[in-house]
């Protein structure tokens, strides 16, 4: 386990430096405002994720656990999906709020597969994100055949997600 | 299509909202646990997130060099004129590959479709980036989960953005047969 973790990093630091190096071959300007870019917007996020991450801990320290178990435990089943699918679809907010739930309902006794039916969901029809984001750019009728075309998505990432068990 | 730029801006209603609750979870749990169960969360959550910091790192200097060597325009025109199979193919593959929040992505959509492709083909760029996205699972996802739950659930959600694409385009074809419009035209 330790291998692959480092292995994905060094896969990861070698794509930054072909990918870098490409843009300081096309012209230095382009290399500089790349990489400023880049630190600029992980520091930016920084706050933004400690705060997600730390909080879903004690978000989860004050869930009724034995409430998150029945409803999307482990052994909750496909109704458990639903549950986390219908959950995933009423989130309101942004990005930190979608990822700080899922990851307090994991902590806080939900089962992968519900979570992962959840995020799915949260991902592809939160309606707040719809109406405020998708519609305002891009022709109504396409938005409302995505949403409709994506409801079965959810279900089959997290059927998917028991029947192959954790990798 | 003007280039936009990705803009993270350092305050957000959301991180906020998280925060108080948090803060208040924080304090519930002080007060009912104690100081030794404070701690203990805060460290198993900093562990989990100091070691996903270099993979954070690196994709947000990934999404930065490919926003500047993969131009909006090289990838609508490559998407928006294919059709098929492989349009489904190429849409799913840019979408994953293709960094930035919903203002970049979504005039990126609406230009393929400008530029000829069908409904089908944008909805799998959509639900692509949605969820094979590395830029969301390196930066937001592992942090939050951690890399195996991460890993698990892009497994399963490789077939996804096809079956969108494949859906979208059996239902338009089923309105026309239906002599309807094509509701996306």
């Amino acid at each position: 386990m330790q291998i692959a973790f480092i292995a994905v990093n060094v896969m990861l630091w070698v794509l930054v430096a072909s990918l870098a190096l490409t843009a300081a071959v096309r012209s230095k300007a382009l290399f500089r405002e790349g990489a400023t870019e880049g630190v600029r917007d992980f520091f930016l996020l920084l706050p933004r994720i400690i705060i997600g991450v730390v909080g879903s801990g004690y978000i989860a320290a004050v869930m009724p656990q034995d409430l998150i178990t029945t409803w999307i435990g482990p052994s909750s089943g496909v109704l458990g999906i639903t549950i986390a699918t219908l959950a995933g679809a009423i989130t309101p907010g942004g990005a930190v709020v979608g990822f700080a739930v899922g990851a307090a309902a994991l902590k806080g006794g939900g089962g992968a597969p519900q979570i992962i039916a959840y995020s799915t969901a949260w991902s592809l029809y939160a309606l707040t994100r719809l109406i405020n984001w998708e519609v305002a750019m891009m022709p109504p009728r396409v938005v409302w055949l995505r949403a409709a075309v994506s409801l079965p998505l959810p279900f089959l990432a997290g059927l998917g997600a028991m029947l192959i068990g954790h990798p | 299509m003007p280039e936009r730029r990705r803009r993270v801006s350092s305050f957000e209603w959301s991180t906020a909202v998280i925060g108080g609750i948090s803060l208040t979870a924080g304090i519930i749990v002080y007060v009912r646990d104690g100081v030794a169960r404070v701690t203990a969360i805060l460290a198993n959550d900093l562990n989990l997130f100091g070691g996903m910091l270099p993979k954070m790192m690196a994709g947000c200097l990934v999404s930065a060099f490919v926003t500047r060597l993969l131009p909006r325009e090289v990838v609508a025109r490559l998407v928006g004129t294919e059709s098929g199979f492989l349009g489904l193919l190429i849409a799913t593959l840019m979408g994953a590959a293709l960094p930035g929040g919903p203002i970049t992505i979504y005039p990126v959509a609406g230009a393929f479709l400008v530029l000829g492709a069908d409904a089908g083909t944008a909805i799998a760029f959509i639900t692509a980036w949605n969820l094979l996205g590395y830029n969301r699972a390196l930066i937001w996802e592992m942090p939050f989960f951690g890399a195996d739950f991460v890993l698990w659930r892009s497994r399963v959600a490789v077939p996804l953005p096809f079956l969108a694409g494949a859906l979208a385009r059996g239902s338009l074809r089923l309105l026309a047969g239906r002599g309807g419009a094509d509701p996306c035209k």
